[in-house]
Formats: C-alpha cells, sequence, structure tokens
C-alpha cells in the first residue's frame, strides 16, 4: 500500500472485475427491501418488479443492438452462458460431434471443450500466431471440410489477456454461410466495442455484468430468435423455460442499468480510456528496456495493454507493484500456481526470457491520466529491482549466454 | 493474490544476500528460465572445517522462489556443509512461517540448490531425481507425476489407494476426479479399466465389517501386537517429520500421542484412522484410536 492519507491506490485490472458504478448501486438497491416480490407473482409486489424486469432486458437489448428483447436471456455468469451455448448447440444437433474454438479462448470455453473431448466430441482449436491473430484460412478449411459435423463455433469477441479483437462478425458469415451455429463470449468486448447483433450472423453471445460495472453474479446469453436451443437449467418458466430459476432481481436490474450507462460512455471508451492506456503503455517503454507489448496492438481493446518485461517474474513484478499502491494481473505460471505461464502467451510463442514476465494493465473510465503517470513513475525501479536479483541479468542488462552462463549441471 | 506469512513478505520485500559472488567456492544451479524459476546458491566455504562463511543468492522467480532463496542463505550460513546438507525443504518452509502448498516446489528448489553447491564444492555431479507434475492435492500438495509414479510402483487401483500411499485426496476431496483421471490412464497401460465401484465397496466393506473380539490372546500378547502396529506406521509418519507413540491402552480404548507434523495437521485424522484400522486387522477386534497429550494418564479419565 502507498500512504492511504494521500493517495487512492490504482486500480488497473479491471478485465478481471470492475467496481460496481454507484449509480448502478443505487438503482439495484430497493429490490433488496422494497421490490422483494418474485416477478411471476400475480399481486403488486411482484408485478412491479416484472416490469422492471422487462426493462432491464430493453436496456441489454439497447447495447447489443438486438432486435428483440425476448433474445436476451439472464444467467448467473459469463460462465454459465458460455455453457449454455455450447451445450446447447450439442444438445440440438446430437448428430454433429465436432466444435470449434481457438487455442486462447478463457477457460470458461476451453475446459468446457477439453471435457467434451473426454466425452468423445472432436474440438478444432485454431491456432494464433505470434501477435495472437487468427488464421482465417485454417477456419475456412476447417468449416468447408467439416461442415456437417460441426455443432458449434466459439470465439471469443476479445481476449482478456492481450485485449486482441477477432474478426466474430466475418467468422460468423462465414459460420452461416456453411450453416454452422455461431457463438462468441463477449465478455470482454461488450461495452467496449459498439455492437448491432441484429445486422450480424452471431447466434449467441454471452456476457458478463460484473466487467461493465454491474455486480458479480449476473450475465446474459444472447440467443438469436429462431436458433435451436436447448436450456442447461429446466424447471420453472423463467426466461421463458430456457433458464429455470427465480430472477436475480437487484443484479439484473443493476446490469439494465450499468448496459445505459455503457451506451452512454463507449465514445469514453474509445477516446479518453483509449488515450491513457496508450500514455501508460508508451512511458513504460520509454523507461524500461527489455519490455514489449504482447498481442495485436493495432487491433485491441481501447482499455488493455499487455506488456513482456524479459528475465523477471510476473508474481514478484505484481507483488511490488501491489506494495507501491497498482493492482495489475500477470499471466506467469506462478499467480495462478500452475506450471506453465498462460496458455495465451504460450499459443503467440513468447519468447521464453518474456513469457513469465507478462503484465496485463486493464483500465476503465474511473482511471485518470494522474494516475498512469504515477505507474508509468513506478515501473521502472520495480524492475531493476527484481532484475538486480535475477541471475540472468548482469550490469546493465541480460548476460550474455544464457543457457550457458547459468548452467545447471544436472540439465 | 497468496496468502503469504509476514515472514514470507519480508524475506521477498527485503531479501538477504541476495547478490553475486564472484569469489564463490561453490556455485549451486537450479531450475531454468522456461521452467518460470532459477536459483544460483554461491557459498564462502572454509576449506579446514567445511563451515561455510558466506552465503549469497540469485533467483527469477515469484515472491515465495525469492523468499525461500533469500531465508535458505539465513539458514545455512554458520553451519558446515554436512549440517547444512540436512536442512530439508520442510525445514525452508517453516522457517517462513509456511508456504501455499502450490509453493512448496520453491522451497524444494532451495534445497536442491544447496545440495547442487555442495557437490559442486566437492567435484561431485548432483543428480536430479525429481521431476515435478501439475499440482493434483492442493490439501497435501502432491503432484501428478507422484501419484502416477505411485499407483505405477505399487499397482493402485482406488483412490482411496492413491489416498493412502501418497495423501493425495484425503483432504477436501476435489481432486478425486483427477485422481480418478490417472488412475483410468495408467490403468490403461496394461489394458485394465479403472472401476469406481470397487473404490466404493472397498469402504463400505470395511465399515460394516462386525467386530469380531481378540479371542484367547493374552494382555501382554495383545499390547505387544498394538505395539508393534505403531512401530510399523511410524517410519511413514517419520518421513514426514511427525511421529506417534502408544500412551496407554484401556480396554478397547488405545491413546497415543501424534507429535511433530502430525499433530494440528490436517490429516491428522487420516492418520488416525489408518493406524485404528490397521490395529483392528491385526487385533481382530474393534478398537477406539484416541489421540491425547504424551503426560496423559488415561485410566484417570475413563473409569467412573
Amino acid at each position: 500500500m502507498s500512504d492511504p492519507t494521500t493517495l487512492k491506490d490504482v486500480y488497473l485490472d479491471n478485465n478481471a472485475t470492475t467496481m460496481v458504478d454507484p449509480a448502478v448501486v443505487e438503482v439495484m438497491l430497493p429490490y433488496f427491501t422494497e421490490q422483494y416480490g418474485n416477478p411471476s407473482s400475480i399481486h403488486s409486489f411482484g408485478n412491479q418488479v416484472g416490469r422492471s424486469l422487462k426493462k432491464a432486458r430493453q436496456q441489454v437489448q439497447a447495447l447489443l443492438g438486438v432486435e428483440h428483447d425476448s433474445e436476451i436471456i439472464f444467467t448467473s455468469c459469463g460462465t454459465e452462458s458460455d455453457s449454455t451455448a455450447i451445450l446447447s448447440a450439442l444438445k440440438a444437433q446430437p448428430e454433429r460431434k465436432e466444435i470449434i474454438t481457438t487455442v486462447v479462448e478463457h477457460p470458461a470455453v476451453l475446459s468446457l471443450c477439453d471435457y467434451l473431448e473426454k466425452d468423445g466430441y472432436t474440438v478444432h482449436k485454431l491456432k494464433v500466431d505470434s501477435k495472437g491473430r487468427l488464421d482465417l484460412d485454417e477456419y475456412a478449411r476447417i468449416l468447408t471440410e467439416r461442415a456437417d459435423h460441426i455443432a458449434v463455433v466459439s470465439v471469443m469477441w476479445a481476449n482478456n489477456e492481450t485485449g486482441t479483437i477477432f474478426p466474430v462478425e466475418e467468422m460468423a458469415t462465414m459460420a452461416a454461410d456453411a450453416e454452422v451455429m455461431f457463438h462468441t463470449d463477449a465478455v470482454q468486448a461488450v461495452g467496449k466495442i459498439p455492437m448491432d447483433l441484429k445486422n450480424t450472423d452471431i447466434d449467441m453471445l454471452s456476457l458478463s455484468g460484473h466487467k461493465l460495472h454491474a455486480p458479480k453474479g449476473v450475465g446474459v446469453l444472447y440467443l438469436r430468435r429462431g436458433t435451436r436451443y436447448r436450456p442447461l437449467l429446466r424447471g420453472g418458466h423463467q426466461e421463458r423455460g430456457r433458464r429455470a430459476g427465480t430472477e436475480n432481481m437487484a443484479s439484473i436490474i443493476a446490469l439494465g442499468k450499468a448496459c445505459e450507462l455503457a451506451a452512454e460512455k463507449m465514445a469514453y471508451e474509445n477516446t479518453e480510456v483509449k488515450a491513457m492506456r496508450d500514455r501508460l503503455q508508451e512511458g513504460i517503454l520509454a523507461s524500461v528496456s527489455h519490455c514489449f507489448p504482447t498481442g495485436d496492438v493495432e487491433n485491441r481493446l481501447p482499455n488493455t495493454c499487455n506488456i513482456a518485461f524479459e528475465y523477471i517474474e510476473g508474481e514478484a513484478i505484481l507483488m511490488l507493484l501491489n506494495k507501491a499502491g497498482i493492482a495489475a494481473s500477470s499471466g506467469s505460471a506462478c499467480t495462478s500456481g500452475s506450471l506453465e505461464p498462460s496458455h495465451v502467451m504460450m499459443a503467440m510463442g513468447i519468447p521464453y526470457t518474456a513469457a513469465h514476465g507478462t503484465i496485463r494493465f486493464s483500465l476503465s473510465c474511473y482511471n485518470t491520466m494522474d494516475e498512469m503517470e504515477r505507474v508509468i513513475e513506478a515501473v521502472p525501479s520495480i524492475v531493476a529491482q527484481l532484475r538486480k536479483l535475477s541471475p540472468y541479468w548482469g550490469e546493465d542488462g541480460p548476460i550474455e549466454d544464457p543457457e550457458k552462463l547459468f548452467a545447471p549441471t544436472y540439465a | 493474490m497468496w496468502d503469504y506469512s509476514d515472514t514470507v513478505k519480508e524475506h521477498f520485500f527485503n531479501p538477504k544476500n541476495a547478490r553475486a559472488m564472484d569469489d564463490a567456492d561453490a556455485i549451486g544451479d537450479v531450475g531454468s528460465i522456461q521452467c518460470g524459476d532459477a536459483l544460483r546458491l554461491t557459498l564462502k566455504v572454509n576449506a579446514e572445517s567445511e563451515v561455510i562463511e558466506d552465503a549469497a543468492f540469485q533467483t527469477f522467480g515469484c515472491g515465495s522462489a525469492i523468499a525461500s532463496s533469500s531465508v535458505l542463505t539465513e539458514m545455512i550460513k554458520g553451519k558446515t556443509l554436512d549440517e547444512a546438507l540436512k536442512v530439508t525443504n520442510q525445514d525452508i518452509a517453516s522457517e517462513l512461517d509456511g508456504l501455499p502448498p502450490e509453493k512448496m516446489h520453491c522451497s524444494v528448489m532451495g534445497r536442491e540448490a544447496l545440495q547442487a553447491a555442495v557437490a559442486n564444492y566437492r567435484g561431485e555431479v548432483w543428480k536430479d531425481d525429481h521431476e515435478e507434475g501439475a499440482l493434483i492435492c492442493k490439501c497435501f500438495a502432491v503432484d501428478a507425476v507422484m501419484i502416477e509414479d505411485t499407483v505405477r510402483a505399487n499397482n493402485l487401483r482406488t483412490v482411496e489407494d492413491v489416498t493412502n500411499y501418497t495423501k493425495a485426496g484425503g483432504g477436501c476431496s476435489a481432486c478425486h476426479e483427477g485422481i480418478e483421471e490417472i488412475l483410468t490412464r495408467v490403468l490403461a497401460e496394461t489394458g485394465e479399466a479403472f472401476n469406481a465401484r470397487a473404490s466404493r465397496q472397498k469402504l463400505h466393506a470395511s465399515k460394516e465389517k462386525p467386530p469380531v473380539p481378540g479371542k484367547g490372546m493374552s494382555n501382554l500378547e495383545r499390547i505387544k501386537r498394538i505395539e508393534r502396529v505403531i512401530e510399523m506406521v511410524r517410519p511413514q509418519l517419520q518421513r514426514d517429520r511427525g511421529d506417534v507413540t502408544l500412551v496407554d491402552v484401556d480396554g478397547d480404548t488405545v491413546f497415543i500421542n501424534l507429535v511433530g507434523a502430525c499433530s494440528g495437521c490436517q490429516m491428522a485424522s487420516l492418520t488416525i484412522s489408518g493406524i485404528q484400522q490397521q490395529m483392528m486387522e491385526d487385533l481382530g477386534e474393534f478398537v477406539r484410536v484416541v489421540p491425547v497429550p504424551a503426560n496423559h494418564a488415561a485410566t484417570t479419565g475413563v473409569t467412573a
């Protein structure tokens, strides 16, 4: 912590989760106390809540550019939306046993696909190049060759670690031409990229409330009218029987409001927030040697930059950043307790000298340019401090032949 | 973020002996930049007495890797090489007031660097016999390679077997799916299918076994048998830096004392039920094993 009496901590981990907007908190509060009715009830308690539910649905509809409000299904989170979409596609088309996705998806999709593979499904994972971009020729080839066997294509709209944006609208059209369902995990993209789903070929889309200043525990599955669908949760008639379970009303109201605010702030996100992000990256690259941004920097979310620092390890960087009052995240193996660094960095083939030292800074509209300057000031000494400890770093640069100079005898 | 102890944080934020040592008598390098952690331990050794006069480190790695390196240099300074070699990874972790299970390998790396440095000083080649796999059991920090090797070496068949041999799965049980996957894979190598029911039947059988009283056994013979079971389990506990002693026997109640790493360990109850099971099988009668402090006099509590 920096001195809490003078400076607020700088929160640059908005791709992990965001602060609930105070205006959002305000609209949700009555639904805990006064408006506690069940929207399915006939009496006035329920009736009023039912009307609010309809309004929230329309607010989400507006942000996504959806044709009918009945295409919005409220869920508990982005992961539930992803699972529902993919499992629905398999269940509705039992003769189709193959899925196309990418190697850089969020675990919400990848872990599910790995599990389905064990159950006998075939998963085609599209590879990425060194900038994290997909090869659409590879995609077209698999679509053509396996069209009758593919149940669903699931590709994220934007990558959570690098912010790299994928051409999902184009890919959805290609899938539609092959008569294959298309789902996109748009958890990181909603609220940052303008969307007009009614004019795309996207059949299903997942979003998560807590990534856009609504609370945790609420999400949405967009389901285009006419898309064949099998619910994950069956039971009551909530969400037109497509997602049973009493509605999480306070959070749904909150998500509606957050979507309304996100639409209003879309321009700010793509100008002011982007300017802060650009300044942060440029400032760090100018003052620290042996570091570089990862992903497709020309084509990424306006709020995200991911910088790889060579010869040091991410968790150690985060701990020192945290001590300086700066919150960010890392793709290093040690932060997750796994043996491998982030699958996204591995997929892009980031050099091993840097793969463990990647740091993601993700901004929101609540950050300020002053905060960026504070981070730019703090980072160089943190990096220097850890490089001083590193056996791969000499006086003022990496040792010349790290493989030879640092040579465990057993290796 | 990890729940690091204050000692870990202190050693990370203010590492001791972090520097390159140009005139080192011994160098121990372990890890690699590909793996995400690498440690160089350098020692100044008195040629006469083999006392470590100075120790320094350079580490590429996470907070706990740096803290483990730092505390290790402090622990071994002033020790002879032979004394230093007795430092275990558990000692390193304890000196740091504990490490999260996912991070225990950082302490292992510290110990390996020490072994490598001593081997380097003595002109020997140190062999790394330790391969690390993905962490399966987070309660007891058991990785996939360890489970696979143990399953192969001992022809294990069930999750329960794996827990008995490696501790994996003995805590929260969330990793049982992962253990079943390993069993399925390893058993498939010899064309055998994993059978989840075998495990359950065995569990039920042991619970439903009617107690058979140990007929015709003298008190002396009975206590000797109880002692023998205790002696049998001790080496296993001692490997984990724990121990067990027999305190007293009163009727069907056997009072034991767990010490060291065993006391307060999440596994204590499992250890006790394991001992109890072995005693019942050996004696052919029902006994209850109760852990007590070492100075506990059984008879004062249970009469009346």
